[in-house]
């Protein structure tokens, strides 16, 4: 053969990325370890190994175990189920394959997703002795949320149901009940059995009245969506190219549309109108670049553009600058999503702090009715509103799956724990900006002599907060200074007496006590709060209201046994005997500060002690 | 204008490049001097053209590489003016380590996998490219493109972050640290494809010529030095042959072979029935042992 020849061949196959999915065992592994095998992607150093783990892990007696050859981690082997998403390559005459094998195991439905997120087909197994299933309904949702517009039902295991048509045609027809909802373009449903390989490469005379195409020729024929002629530019700038000598290029990879040397662009935050002067694409400099390039433009003057900009065509568009939008989101991490916690929102090429301030539903997935809720759970799908710190740049991933989509990353420990994509933008309910007053926070507390600040206590009930925050109010009023102090009892009482003690509303009570000491800073006053205050994410929100030098942590730092044998108002008592729920340090968790600018430590001095210890910091630092 | 999966690579490649660049205090580029190390600097330099790329490149030296590695290497340096560090485990050096008389897995872990660790913490680098491919072996299919190292530079399969689009997540604490793999997404064959195209120069041991080699475990070694004793029933054969993946030259087998072009060498790959990896020795010992390694912290 000659080289050349063959490069022009590769070179025109078509490029598909697919995926399995479906319920736990329905055979998906399997499946493409078939399509490897029989496609003769497999080397045979790789058979044999294989053939040793099927002797030892197989589930096909002597046989081999081809979903083995896919399940590539320890965990899996013994378990004999897919944990995490696996990438495999092939090819045939026509096509080059990226395949990723997902999970079916509910527990790890963020793999699926992850798999899922970068697929343009998915076939969703079903296993025919079983039909559909709970994660069938699951899975096939998911693809539809993502975008993914051809999916290929292939009903598995028909050599164990005896090639029996009418349990394949009552599968289909339970398959399109659940899913007449769902828009997609392409549907098929394909008898298949992957550990004989009927149908998948071949068609198999078992299955005389299957007339249509095997699944292999059913992929190959996918034709998929070629971006429209008309479709609008756009660039996200990943990274700026400045060196020392006068080049100043901007970078990134174009996610629709096309450029051409001597276009209008314009910078999309500031509207500047631009011309594009020279194209650096991978093949070198050019008139022009598509979609799916990663480029490096050079424009006919300096302008202010950096990392989270966008460039894009001047008519038509269709981008959204701001900070509110609303999403379809899934949570991927054990600990449940909390309306108006902080988050990091991470977009294509920006990422800002914000919050979801609204759960507006959440699905149930068996029947994919709308729920109320008020927080998320692993693997659960919701609908919410999002509102960010700073103005970002996105679509609606409808136009542009890549300036549509977002992850949400927990601050604290950087977990990936959630996945959105945005359906539109919400205009600020909060549009009015604040009222400029003649009088501001420094002729406030000039005028009262003092600095204000926040002194925000945390412990446990009953660790000693109280005591020790009254007597510090004390010896400020006898210094000449303004106070107020926030407790969590009055303030149960009264402002936030709708809320309970789960973790949502605890969330809650912290978020409106901080705005209230936000406020009472800006009155000029010494602002003492007092309340348990349990996570380190709603702390973290309080200190950030403020300036910086404002906030003073104060951890009081009484272990649980001592707090215990206190029990001043007889509460742990109760929560002991399952009388009282979403007790703090026993059903519900405390989170210990992990940088304080004070801790107090009740075990070795008295609370008068204490309150001296913490009069001596503000004088240090504050020159009370 | 249709971009072919070539294209579609290079582009998703130079894009997750420039990522690490844009969001990473202090990236390092992990060079072996293998194909995939080649293609990967060539890569890098599109991603910064006309400029220098911004990050320093790294080889982790065992001292036991083949000598036209390290000439390659050093020829690779100059000709691009790469801001270029090599790093060698001196404790293992005083301890003679090495990969025959100490074996294949002490000599690995010391002089490789301990050495990268070492020199990761060294120069206090957040995230480090490696040039391995999810073909190459199935738990490296298993993995992702950000793969989280924590601060002993553990990998925990069972615990991967999801990696939806191409969103990345590059927030670590401190002494954290990540690695990338440009090239997950590419085949072998991508891989020469790509090499032919663009004329990417390789260290010459890849094309075949005759080498001096002796069978030992059924594979067959190149005599690259005086280090390597040849025992008594051990006979040096004077051989037509290349290597398909280049390491250590006591652990690497040579195949026989004609291929002296690339093409050639492409036109052998796909009548081939035996996987690159087979020629390593360090991944044959037993069951999942790529996946023990990557988890104590080996690329
Ligand atoms: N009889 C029969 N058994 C099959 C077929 N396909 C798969 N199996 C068996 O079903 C079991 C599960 O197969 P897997 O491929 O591991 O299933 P999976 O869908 O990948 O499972 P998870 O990834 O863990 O969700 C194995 O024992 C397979 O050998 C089939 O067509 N016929
Ligand atoms: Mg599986």
């Amino acid at each position: 053969m000659d080289i050349e020849t063959f490069f022009q061949n590769q070179n025109n196959k078509k490029q598909l990325k697919i995926l399995t999915c479906g319920s736990v065992d329905d055979g998906k592994s399997t499946l493409i370890g078939r399509l490897l095998f029989d496609s003769k992607n497999i080397y045979s150093d790789q058979l044999s190994q294989t053939k040793i783990e099927s002797e030892k892990y197989g589930t096909q007696g002597k046989q081999i175990d081809l979903a083995l050859l896919i399940d590539g981690l320890q965990a899996e082997r013994e378990q004999g189920i897919t944990i995490d998403v696996a990438y495999r390559y092939f090819e045939t005459e026509k096509c080059k394959f990226i395949i990723a094998d997902t999970p079916g195991h509910e527990e790890y439905t963020r793999n699926m997703v992850t798999g899922a997120s970068n697929s343009d087909v998915g076939i969703i197994l079903v296993d025919a002795t079983k039909g559909i299933l709970d994660q069938t309904k699951r899975h096939t949702f998911i693809l539809s949320l993502l975008g993914i517009e051809n999916i290929i039902v292939a009903v598995n295991k028909m050599d164990l149901i005896n090639y029996d048509e009418k349990k394949f045609k009552d599968i289909i027809s339970s398959f399109k009940n659940f899913s007449s909802e769902f828009n997609f373009n392409l549907q098929k449903f394909i008898p298949i059995s992957a550990l004989v390989g009927d149908n998948v490469f071949q068609k198999n005379s078992n299955i005389t009245w299957y007339n249509e195409k095997s699944l292999i020729d059913e992929l190959e024929d996918i034709s998929l969506n070629e971006p429209l002629e008309e479709e609008i530019f756009s660039l996200p700038v990943q990274f700026v190219n400045r060196s020392s000598s006068d080049f100043r290029g901007y970078s990134g990879t174009i996610t629709s549309g096309k450029i051409k040397v001597n276009d209008e662009v314009q910078v999309f935050s500031s509207k500047e109108k631009i011309k594009i002067i020279k194209i650096l694409t991978p093949k070198g400099e050019s008139d022009f670049a598509v979609k799916e390039q990663a480029v490096t433009l050079t424009l006919d003057k300096e302008v202010d553009i950096s990392r989270g900009d966008l460039l894009c065509s001047v008519k038509n568009h269709n981008y959204f600058l701001s900070d509110q939008f609303a999403s379809h989101m899934i949570w991927m991490n054990k600990e449940k999503m909390i309306p108006e916690r902080n988050y990091i929102f991470k977009f294509i090429n920006f990422q800002t702090v914000g919050k979801i301030t609204d759960l507006v539903h959440k699905i149930n997935i068996n029947s994919f009715e709308k729920i109320a809720s008020k927080f998320l759970n692993l693997n659960e799908i919701g609908y919410a509103k999002v509102a960010l710190n700073k103005n970002t740049i996105f679509n609606s991933y409808k136009n542009n799956k890549k300036l549509g989509s977002f992850v949400i990353i927990d601050q604290f420990n950087n977990q990936t724990v959630g996945a959105g994509v945005i359906e539109h933008e919400l205009r600020r309910a909060s549009n009015i900006s604040w009222h400029q007053m003649s009088i501001n926070k420094n002729l406030r507390h000039s005028i009262k002599g003092q600095k204000p600040c926040v002194l925000w206590f945390t412990g446990l009930s009953g660790s000693g907060k109280s005591t020790i925050a009254n007597i510090i109010e004390q010896k400020l009023h006898k210094l000449g200074k303004h106070t107020y102090l926030l407790d969590g009892d009055n303030v149960r009482h009264g402002l936030n007496k709708d809320l309970g003690f789960t973790d949502v509303d605890r969330v809650e009570n912290i978020r409106r006590i901080s705005e209230v000491s936000k406020l009472m800073v800006d009155a000029g006053l010494i602002t003492i709060v007092s309340f348990i205050s349990p996570f380190k994410s709603e702390r973290k929100m309080a200190r950030e209201l403020v300036e910086s030098d404002e906030f003073i942590e104060i951890y009081v730092d009484t272990s649980i046994e001592e707090c215990e044998k206190r029990d001043p108002k007889g509460l742990y008592k109760k929560a002991r005997s399952g009388k009282l729920k979403n007790f703090t340090g026993i059903d519900s968790n405390y989170e210990i500060p992990s940088s304080p600018e004070i801790v107090l430590e009740t075990k070795i001095k008295s609370a008068e002690e204490l309150a001296d210890e913490v009069i001596l910091y503000l004088k240090q630092y504050y020159k009370i | 204008m249709k971009l072919s999966h070539i294209d579609k690579l290079e582009s998703e490649s130079i894009h997750i490049i420039r990522e690490v660049a844009s969001e990473f205090d202090n990236p390092v580029m992990l060079y072996s001097i293998g194909k995939d190390s080649s293609v990967m600097l060539h890569l890098a330099q599109k991603a910064f053209y006309p400029n220098k790329i911004p990050f320093k490149l790294m080889h982790i030296d065992t001292t036991w590489k083949f000598k036209e590695m390290i000439n390659f290497r050093d020829e690779t340096a100059k000709k691009y003016n790469l801001d270029f560090l090599i790093h060698i485990n001196q404790e293992g050096v005083q301890n003679n380590i090495n990969p025959i008389s100490s074996g294949s897995k002490i000599h690995t872990d010391v002089m490789k996998t301990q050495s990268l660790i070492q020199a990761l913490d060294k120069y206090k680098f957040d995230a480090a490219f490696g040039g391995a491919r999810r073909d190459e072996e199935k738990s490296r299919a298993k993995e992702r493109i950000f793969s989280f190292r924590d601060k002993k530079h553990r990998w925990d399969p069972k615990n991967q972050k999801p990696e939806l689009w191409n969103l990345f997540n590059t927030n670590i604490d401190k002494s954290e640290s990540v690695r990338v793999f440009p090239l997950s997404n590419w085949t072998e064959i991508d891989i020469w494809q790509y090499i032919y195209q663009e004329r990417i120069p390789l260290v010459p041991l890849y094309f075949s010529k005759i080498r001096s080699v002796i069978r030992r475990n059924d594979m067959m070694i190149m005599v690259d030095d005086d280090r390597l004793k040849i025992k008594e029933n051990e006979k040096i054969e004077q051989k037509k042959v290349r290597f398909r993946t280049l390491g250590c030259y006591p652990l690497t087998a040579a195949v026989d072979s004609d291929a002296t072009t690339v093409e050639e060498i492409i036109i052998e790959l796909l009548e081939s029935k035996y996987s690159e990896r087979q020629g390593r020795l360090i991944d044959n010992d037993q069951i999942g042992s790529m996946e023990k390694k990557k988890q104590e912290g080996y690329f």
